[in-house]
């Protein structure tokens, strides 16, 4: 499997826990508007993707990311070098 | 023409819906009298206050009301400057000597408030490629100090030490990093474990910042905040507090040991670019200061109110923030908005004010009754807060 679609099946993985009223999941997923999470669900789910990954992902970036492929190019970036 | 308003309407449904069901707006309150540190008169009625931050209430003690009256003779009703200009009379310097000598530190900054030292001193130490570490529970002042900044924010789950430290290590080791905690979380009145917060901290080079607003004049040997209580004053780098609470006026803080703190009074804009507090304000904090070095009776009559408190209310059968009184801090957590509106104004109408707190101030969603307890609260004063707790909570269906 490419290196893209392994972190985006990870993060899939992730987002399930919290996707409470079952959305189906695509790279194109908001997490406000379609998850429709609060920011305390996003800074739990946030702080799960930083130990999955051993990354970290600050409130500035946080702020970039809207959607779950946006979510999962940060994660190619902050991964790159490891 | 958009209309500005718009997205407040969320906001503005919530409220109306609330009001609508009768209850009393919870946050429209008068206090028509003050009586005392501990009772004011509210809708015409004697009502106590459980509400209020007035921990070793010092509002009314008779040397801080002469301190004020006479510094409002002598220097005026207000500076009408900045602390750089014209705004430094003698009582700033006299105040911010008793705090050195309260902390027993080399440095004291004060602010208009506390919010401002929080803003002030978080947006000006950490610049473009810093990192700021912070509690997710961070009160707002704390987040809005980061927003003002440039800083990378990385915050952590609430007193995870683990949390805190993973994050730590994964940062570029070479970064400059401040931690920022808190000594007392006013939502639930909980303490941080600071003694190993400050210690991974440390090991990872971090400066570390702790706000002791709801500690300080009652937690510690000498009333230094939980730094002090946990033995870590002296690696901590700063130290934020407010006169809004113990010390029972207004204004905010900063003391630290650090050689070239005082550069912070030309470079910090919320110090410079704002007027400094009246001199019949910094009269009256320096005053409750001094006095509040010396209450180690008062300290001791607080944590049993706490105690007290805390045990009857459970005993009762409510569900309360921490297992262990912790603080002055006392959060009952209520079921939902609507549950804890009507038990909020149950207790009103018993002659109770106790603070309705819900998100986003409050973590996890949760809506809570927050009850904040003071030195001068009396025995029989705690007897009757618990025979209101009970009446309310039976009438509004909270206990059984």
């Amino acid at each position: 499997m490419p290196d893209r679609q392994q972190t985006f099946a990870r993060v899939l993985e992730q987002i399930q826990p919290f996707n409470k009223k079952g959305v189906e999941v695509t790279e194109a997923t908001r997490f406000a508007a379609d998850l429709e999470w609060d920011s305390l669900t996003v800074l739990d789910f946030v702080a799960n993707i930083e130990d999955e990954f051993d990354v970290i992902i600050t409130m500035n970036m946080q702020a970039e990311i809207e959607n779950v492929g946006q979510l999962v190019d940060a994660l190619g970036k902050l991964t790159a070098g490891k | 023409m958009t209309d500005l308003f718009a997205k407040f309407q969320p906001q503005i449904d919530l409220r109306d819906g609330l009001l609508e069901s009768g209850v009393t707006d919870p946050f429209g309150l008068v206090m028509e009298r003050v009586e005392s540190p501990t009772v004011a008169i509210c809708n015409g009625k004697r009502t106590i206050l459980l509400g209020t931050y007035n921990y070793m209430g010092m509002t009314f003690d008779p040397d801080v009301i002469a301190a004020g009256k006479q510094a409002l003779e002598d220097f005026g009703s207000g500076t009408t400057g900045s602390r750089v200009l014209n705004g430094t009379y003698v009582g700033h310097k006299a105040v911010e000597q008793a705090l050195k000598d309260f902390y027993a530190m080399d440095h004291a900054m004060v602010f208009s408030t506390g919010y401002q030292a929080n803003l002030g001193i978080i947006s000006t130490l950490a610049g473009k490629d810093d990192y700021i570490i912070l509690d997710i529970d961070s009160h707002a002042s704390i987040y809005d100090g980061c927003a003002l900044g440039n800083a990378q924010i990385v915050p952590f789950r609430h007193n995870d030490v683990e949390a805190l430290d993973k994050r730590l290590k994964r940062l570029p080791p070479e970064a400059g990093k401040l931690v920022v905690l808190e000594g007392v979380y006013s939502m639930m009145g909980d303490i941080a474990p600071l003694k190993e917060m400050v210690a991974v901290s440390k090991a990872a080079g971090a400066m570390v910042l702790v706000d002791e607003a709801h500690s300080m004049g009652f937690i510690g040997e000498h009333g230094r905040g939980v730094v002090e209580l946990q033995g870590v004053i002296d690696d901590v780098d700063f130290i934020i507090g407010t006169f809004s609470k113990s010390v029972g006026t207004v204004g905010g803080f900063c003391v630290s040991n650090h050689p070239k703190f005082e550069i912070l009074r030309l470079v910090c804009r919320p110090y410079v670019f704002t007027a400094s507090l009246p001199p019949s304000v910094v009269a009256t904090a320096a005053t409750s200061i001094r006095k509040l070095m010396d209450s180690a009776d008062k300290r001791a009559h607080l944590w049993e109110n706490s105690k007290r408190l805390h045990a009857g209310l459970r005993q009762l059968g409510f569900t309360l923030g921490t297992e262990n009184p912790q603080s002055a801090i006392i959060a009952v957590i209520m079921p939902d908005l609507e549950k804890g509106a009507a038990m909020w104004e149950a207790l009103l109408n018993e002659g109770l004010y106790v603070n309705l707190a819900r998100p986003p101030a409050t973590p996890a969603g949760i809506t809570l009754l927050r009850c904040s307890l003071c030195a001068l609260h009396t025995e029989d004063q705690v007897g009757e807060i618990l025979g209101m707790f009970a009446a309310a909570g039976r009438a509004t269906g909270c206990i059984s």
